[in-house]
């Protein structure tokens, strides 16, 4: 085992010059329901500009506790606009980044084409076993399904037959394997080019639920990072722009 | 300090490795005492399946589980064909995969004690006309008392320390599904650190003290399992 010393120094240094060489590189933080779209805008992203965006993909409540102690991420794109707002007065996100990419659409949703009808008469119905949602107390989107819920009346009644998705990609992932028979997801993970993938859906309205605006935000970490500051350009502008709209999401 | 809600995940947990055990224990002895005295090309096959657990990621398990047992899944098929439903989101379910992922915690144990048993005191039971039966009840049974105590303490604590699985098919439903490990993770998430403390903590203590206890009583069951 002589050579383990070598080898470890070897990686150190390896890592250190690879750090001041891939500057122009950028770790985001990635709300779940951000998923697909931000795949695509990151690969454009990278195109246009040369910095390359690193993605990490999860529920916002948890890339607060990790960012809170002390995660590398450079940028959040959050589900909700709480987050951010509250990172920036806890010092740590750089004040006056904070903007809204996108307004979240929430759906309700089956694997199967012909159970979810256009007036959602099929919650009102019940008959099914299970609802899939995300876990309200930590997903914006949960949240909204359960806003929507009361505003419909039919909370305590479809209460019992709730499932919770621990963010909103495993809520789509319960449907998805059939497992529940619909539930509330969001419109970005089964649409794409304007249309819907598979199933069915009905568009959740506007008015049963508060708006869930989407803000991104530059973290401490990215401060000084100019790959950070051009990809928050770049999410203002028309590519990233028409990229979120065609998966659903409004402006 | 602990809430309503806490104390049902509790609850549930322990009803959950209680029944899981009850199970791995009747099921494990006819596969451990196979596997302890075959000659048969597919021990080794066998064993390996019977480990899989140990080395497979929770995320792994969860998902075929997720996936098999779903309505477009074999076992799914077969479950909704039975009237029973599909399993996941159930009590039931989670009983499936936890017997499934602790079952080399209970197997290995038992399978150890029956192979530190030997030959001798079976043919020595033969002799005196003892029917295998009676063999395995009045002989085999006392000798591997060590190995069912091994197997016992620690399928019901590695059922009480299950996560991934449970989280990718149970859905966290209260009363049904949330066991304390996802209590304590919607906690740590929500963070309301002070209730996950009193929950992670009081984990820490209860894994404590039944490791301790097993250490304490089976001061062999080290070396035979």
């Amino acid at each position: 085992m002589k050579i383990a010393p070598q080898l470890l120094a070897g990686l150190v240094l390896g890592t250190v010059f690879a750090g001041s060489a891939r500057a122009d590189e950028v770790q985001v933080a990635v709300a779940a329901n951000f998923t697909a779209p931000m795949k695509t805008i990151a690969a454009e992203f990278e195109k246009a500009t040369g910095h390359k965006a690193q993605l990490a993909f999860g529920a916002t409540g948890k890339f607060y506790a990790q960012i809170k102690n002390g995660a590398p991420f450079e940028i959040l794109l959050a589900a909700d606009d709480e987050t951010p707002a509250k990172l920036e007065r806890e010092g740590a996100a750089v004040a006056g980044t904070r903007f809204t990419y996108a307004i979240g659409q929430l759906a309700l949703w089956s694997a199967k084409p012909g159970v979810v009808d256009d007036k959602a008469e099929v919650l009102k119905k019940g008959a099914f076993n299970h609802l899939s949602i995300a876990n309200p107390k930590l997903a914006p989107y949960g949240a909204a399904a359960v806003e929507t819920l009361t505003k419909l009346g039919l909370l305590s009644t479809l209460e019992s037959k709730f499932v919770q998705g621990e963010n909103i990609a495993q809520t789509f992932q319960f449907v998805s394997t059939g497992n529940a028979e619909l539930g509330f997801v969001a419109l970005s993970q089964i649409y794409e080019d304007g249309k819907l993938k598979s199933g069915s859906a009905w568009i959740v309205p506007g008015n049963l639920h508060s708006p869930i605006r989407q803000d991104a935000v530059v973290l401490a970490k990215g401060k000084d990072n100019p790959a950070a500051a051009a990809l928050m350009e770049f999410l203002k502008g028309e590519k990233a722009r028409a990229v979120i709209k065609s998966y659903g999401y409004s402006l | 300090m602990l809430t309503a809600t806490d104390w049902s995940a509790i609850r549930l947990t322990f009803e959950l490795a209680g029944v899981t055990t009850l199970l791995l224990l009747v099921l494990g002895t006819p596969i451990a005492w196979w596997l302890a005295r075959t000659r048969s090309a597919w021990k080794g096959a066998v064993g390996a399946v019977v480990a899989l657990p140990i080395v497979l990621p929770p995320t792994v398990i969860g998902f075929y589980l997720l996936v098999a047992m779903g309505p477009n899944g074999p076992v799914g098929k077969l479950t909704e064909s039975l009237g029973l439903g599909v399993l996941p989101f159930t009590f039931a379910g989670l009983v499936v995969a936890s017997v499934f992922y602790s079952l080399p915690f209970v197997v290995q144990p038992i399978q150890n004690a029956f192979e530190a048993i030997g030959e001798r005191p079976l043919e020595a039971a033969a002799t005196l006309r003892a029917s295998p039966m009676d063999t395995f009840f009045s002989v085999v049974l006392p000798l591997a008392r060590p190995g069912y105590l091994t197997a016992t303490v620690l399928g019901f604590a590695h059922t009480v320390g299950e996560f991934g699985v449970v989280l990718m098919i149970g859905g966290n439903i209260p009363d049904k599904t949330r066991v304390v490990s996802v209590q304590i993770y919607d906690h740590v998430e929500a963070m309301d650190y002070a209730q996950a403390h009193w929950l992670a903590a009081g984990m820490v203590v209860f894994s404590f003290a039944v490791l301790l206890l097993l250490y304490t009583l089976n001061p062999t069951g080290r070396k035979r399992a």
